[in-house]
């Protein structure tokens, strides 16, 4: 096989071919579907809610990655994804799918907003512009009280159903069964993106954006579709994290959900969309199991998480794994 | 006009004193990001400890004015020691681009913010004024807390002197010169190294200074740290970057949005400062009062 390394995939490696890619992930989504059958509900659902986040540190990836658009706002379509779908179980119906769908519309929307000011920019600027915008929609939720339910958070969410008008599905495995399938699609959406003539041009332009206008493409318009596409799976992550918590708070929105998908992304390695999974499950499992363990220093850990991640990870797992290849003599 | 007027200058004089707070931590957030084009996630968390500082020293009671001017020296020393820290701790990731120092000074905001929590509590920690400005002065026929006058004379002062410093000597000068075109001040002989850990530690420490003489107005309590920071951003954003009269005017026109504009629009409160953000992006996308490089 022996893909050969060039500077368009600096940060993207790609050591298999795609057909043995493929069983590699069919074995994992298959591993992962086992989980219900051996663990118990709460872990169930633990992992449900890394899926979700595991879904939205792709969406960043696809951004940061692919993109080389570096944004410390991907909560603002998370959590605007997270209320639509909450909304619309409470107002309109639980049947699942309408919850995706109108939370993807919702992220998307949000993004094309935030896009046409966001993607005018670069570097320092775009990550500052990112958090200042994600910010604001996060005070936003906290005091529009009549949609959201101001800081008390949106309660009352119907458990979801999977037919119109069916029985509430209550068993955290059925719900975990569904937010993985539809996590999988997301997934592969991003996938198929990243890896599509659109994928193409677009890591071309986070190479070199001077170039690729002068051969003809629109910088802007290519940077723009990227960020709502990446908005639209960001919202699409929401529904997901809706579907298992059936809550929102204004917290969904805050900095602490985009610095953990920023966390995972790095950890992961930037631009492998597969790394942000394995970062968003690392990073999960150490929040959610070990942060209590601590006393709540949650924060604490992940700033320390934080800091060993740029010292001592440049390049993530996938970094890792790229170099042995390279020392070994790639096979 | 005149009643209008009339009506609201003392919301207006409240936005004037957070104005020049916001003043203190955009400069310093301004310059770095200028100077070095590294965000500095971990600002906020410098005008944290300047406001905790503030608390250990002077809580519990009211303090003398020499008391509170020692609290504003020990904020302004460790708040230049822990900037300069961050310029050290950024230069070995310098080359590997925006995304990796604006990660690093994130965690170290997370770690500072959870260990000030830690050593302080949850609660919100507010401290009384020093004693000799604790009244109010009659203003216009109307009593006014004098400690808010006192800020904004003293944030008025700091803008001054960072002006000249930054406009009228050799030092700023090469400051100045550094934001428009770093490589280039490199060139000509300049140990930029020192230049950026300078500015650095004078960001960190006017930082710090801020929220010793906020403490009274703003209090101190975690989530604080971030609140300042993306106001402050905010202020950066609206005023261009590198630029003392852009912070100081990005700065008080915040301060109105926040005060004036949450008094008069409740309803809209929540908008005003995105809208006003937006509105100037959307006019002049690299700030009011840019000076060098666009973003």
């Amino acid at each position: 096989m022996a893909a050969p390394v060039s500077a368009g995939t600096r940060l993207q490696p790609q050591p298999l071919d795609p057909p043995a890619r493929l069983r590699w992930y069919g074995v994992v989504v298959v591993a992962l579907a086992f989980v219900p059958f051996v663990a118990p509900a709460d872990v169930a659902a633990t992992a449900t809610r890394i899926l979700a986040l595991a879904l939205l540190a792709v969406s960043l990836d696809l951004l940061v990655g692919v993109g080389g658009m570096p944004s410390l706002g991907q909560a603002a379509p998370f959590g605007v994804g997270v209320y639509a779908a909450g909304l619309t179980a409470r107002e309109l119906t639980p049947f699942a799918p309408v919850q995706v769908l109108v939370a993807v519309a919702a992220g998307a929307l949000l993004s094309a907003l935030l896009g046409w000011l966001v993607v005018r920019s670069r570097g320092t600027y775009l990550l500052m512009l990112s958090l200042a915008l994600a910010e604001l929609v996060h005070t936003l939720a906290g005091k529009w009280d009549a949609l959201t339910g101001g800081t008390n958070g949106l309660v009352g969410v119907p458990a979801l159903t999977f037919a119109p008008g069916g029985e509430p599905v209550r068993l955290a495995g059925l719900v975990y069964w569904w937010v993985l399938a539809v996590a999988v699609v997301g997934f592969l959406v991003v996938v198929v993106v990243s890896r599509s003539a659109f994928g193409r041009s677009l890591r071309g332009i986070r190479d070199n954006e001077a170039r690729m206008s002068s051969l003809g493409y629109s910088t802007f318009r290519v940077k723009y579709t990227a960020f709502v596409i990446s908005g639209a799976v960001a919202g699409l992550a929401g529904a997901l994290w809706m579907a298992q918590t059936r809550f929102a708070s204004p917290e969904d929105l805050g900095f602490h959900v985009s610095a953990f998908a920023l966390l995972a992304v790095v950890i992961g390695g930037r631009g492998s969309l597969w790394g942000a999974v394995l970062g968003a499950a690392l990073v999960g499992v150490i929040r959610d199991e070990f942060g209590p363990q601590l006393g709540g220093r949650g924060p604490l850990l992940l700033g320390i998480a934080f800091i060993a991640a740029v010292y001592l990870l440049p390049h993530g797992f996938a970094g890792l794994r790229l170099r042995r290849a390279r020392t070994q003599g790639h096979p | 006009m005149l009643t209008w007027l009339g009506a609201n200058y003392i919301t207006m004089i409240d936005g004037v004193a957070l104005g020049v707070l916001l003043f203190t931590i955009a400069l310093g957030l301004s310059l770095v990001f200028g100077v070095m084009d590294v965000l500095n996630l971990a600002h906020g968390a410098l005008y944290l400890i300047g406001a905790y500082v503030a608390v250990q020293v002077l809580g519990g009671g009211s303090a003398s004015l020499l008391a509170f001017a020692g609290a504003g020296v020990l904020a302004l020393l460790i708040g230049g020691l822990a900037g300069a820290g961050l310029s050290v701790m950024t230069r070995p990731v310098a080359r590997r681009g925006h995304l990796d120092q604006a990660l690093l000074t994130l965690g170290v905001a997370l770690v500072v913010a959870d260990l000030l929590s830690a050593a302080f509590g949850n609660d919100v920690k507010s401290i009384d004024p020093p004693t000799a400005f604790a009244g109010s002065t009659s203003l216009l026929g109307d009593a006014y807390p004098t400690y808010r006058l006192v800020v904004i004379a003293v944030g008025l002062l700091l803008a001054i002197g960072a002006y000249v410093l930054i406009e009228r000597t050799r030092v700023g000068a090469l400051v100045q010169a550094s934001v428009a075109d770093a490589p280039m001040v490199r060139a000509l002989g300049v140990d930029t190294g020192r230049l950026v850990t300078g500015v650095f530690a004078a960001g960190g420490g006017l930082a710090a200074l801020g929220g010793v003489l906020g403490a009274p107005i703003l209090s101190a309590y975690p989530g604080l740290d971030t609140r300042v920071l993306i106001l402050g951003l905010v202020v950066v954003v609206i005023g261009g970057l590198g630029s003392v009269t852009g912070a100081l005017v990005g700065a008080l026109l915040i301060g109105q949005v926040e005060t004036l504009g949450v008094s008069l629009l409740p309803t809209y409160a929540s908008f005003l400062v995105f809208g006003t953000m937006a509105l100037v992006l959307l006019v002049r996308p690299s700030g009011l009062l840019a000076t060098g490089r666009s973003a």
